[in-house]
């Protein structure tokens, strides 16, 4: 099924969780430092592997980074 | 003696102590090794980061850097230019870094880069009922700088020109008056271009200073934050010291009493 991964469309597997897609994303620092919304909504860190996505959701991983 | 202010006085910001006055934004670093160098010479306990899409060609996190300097993270909502969207950012720095502690910044437009007063408010409240310390950048008016403190606002950041700008404090009456009448700690964020930008700062009042380009962008950055550090302590030390009127006219420092004839 295809979901948005930061503005992206990509292709996972059916039952793919929040957590699958956390590790897709490829951070540096792996999952730390790292928080995920899915259609606006944060979605904790330990719901992560017991958070499905569904086709069509947006899902939203951002990191710390250098700023003002 | 004279009554002078306390110089030791403790800064003490979101409920806890901190040594230095100088808080740094981490935007702009050629490297993380440039950054972790000039944090250090800064002599910072306080850094700012900003939360963006996760990037895997990032070269290193600056969240490792920034542990191994033993700095408190405090994330920004840098960019956003609605409530809505600083909220978010702010839930999201709240779960990715582990903290409550928000600089918010809610942005009017791409040329002044001036906060958004409306939306700051509005973002400002929204958070502080979520839990949030919220430290607002904010613009230099007194009024403002009241009604963030009224609705719980942890500090109030007044600006001192616009982001980036290096054009200094442009309005120190306004910056006098937010410092006379503020309950919580004024830190000074943004415009500063030179180290005097920022001992005016702390020579008018302020409790502390937040600076990025300033360091950043100078010609050496590790040698700007340390004079931005002796900056901060020397306007700190010279306003509880108690600096001499001005005056018109001169004072002779040497009395004249005694002086040899000399025909």
């Amino acid at each position: 099924m295809k979901v948005e991964l930061n503005g992206h469309g990509v292709d996972v597997r059916e039952g793919a969780t929040v957590a699958d897609l956390v590790d897709r994303a490829g951070a540096a620092a792996g999952t730390k430092g790292v928080a995920v919304a899915v259609d606006g909504e944060v979605v904790p860190r330990s719901a992560w592997e017991a958070t499905r996505v569904a086709a069509g959701q947006g899902d939203e991983e951002s990191e710390a980074m250098q700023g003002g | 003696m004279t009554e002078i202010e306390n110089t030791t006085a403790a800064f003490v910001l979101g409920g806890r102590e901190w040594r230095s006055r100088l808080i740094v934004g981490t935007g702009g670093f050629r490297s993380l090794d440039e950054m972790e160098r000039a944090l250090e010479a800064a002599g910072t306990e306080i850094v700012t980061v900003a939360m963006r899409r996760v990037d895997p060609l990032a070269k290193g996190s600056i969240i490792e850097a920034l542990d191994r300097l033993g700095v408190e993270v405090l994330p920004n909502t840098a960019a956003c230019y609605t409530a809505r969207d600083a909220v978010r950012t702010a839930q999201l720095a709240r779960e990715a870094l582990g903290t409550d502690w928000i600089k918010l910044e809610v942005i009017g437009d791409d040329r002044t880069l001036f906060p958004d007063a409306v939306e700051l408010v509005r973002a400002a409240e929204e958070l502080i009922a979520d839990g949030f310390v919220v430290l607002p950048y904010t613009n230099d008016d007194p009024i403002l700088a009241r009604r963030l403190e009224e609705i719980g606002c942890a500090a109030v950041m007044p600006l001192g020109s616009p982001i980036g700008s290096g054009m200094g404090i442009r309005n120190p009456y306004n910056l006098a008056i937010i410092v006379e009448q503020a309950g919580v700690p004024v830190i000074l964020d943004a415009g500063i271009g030179t180290p005097s930008d920022a001992a005016l700062a702390m020579e008018l009042g302020c409790d502390g200073v937040l600076l990025a380009s300033s360091i950043f962008r100078a010609a050496d950055p590790v040698a700007m934050a340390g004079a931005m550090r002796k900056a901060v302590e020397a306007g700190f030390e010279a306003r509880g010291a108690g600096r001499i009127p001005r005056r018109l006219h001169a004072t002779p420092s040497t009395p004249d009493e005694g002086l040899a004839n000399l025909g």
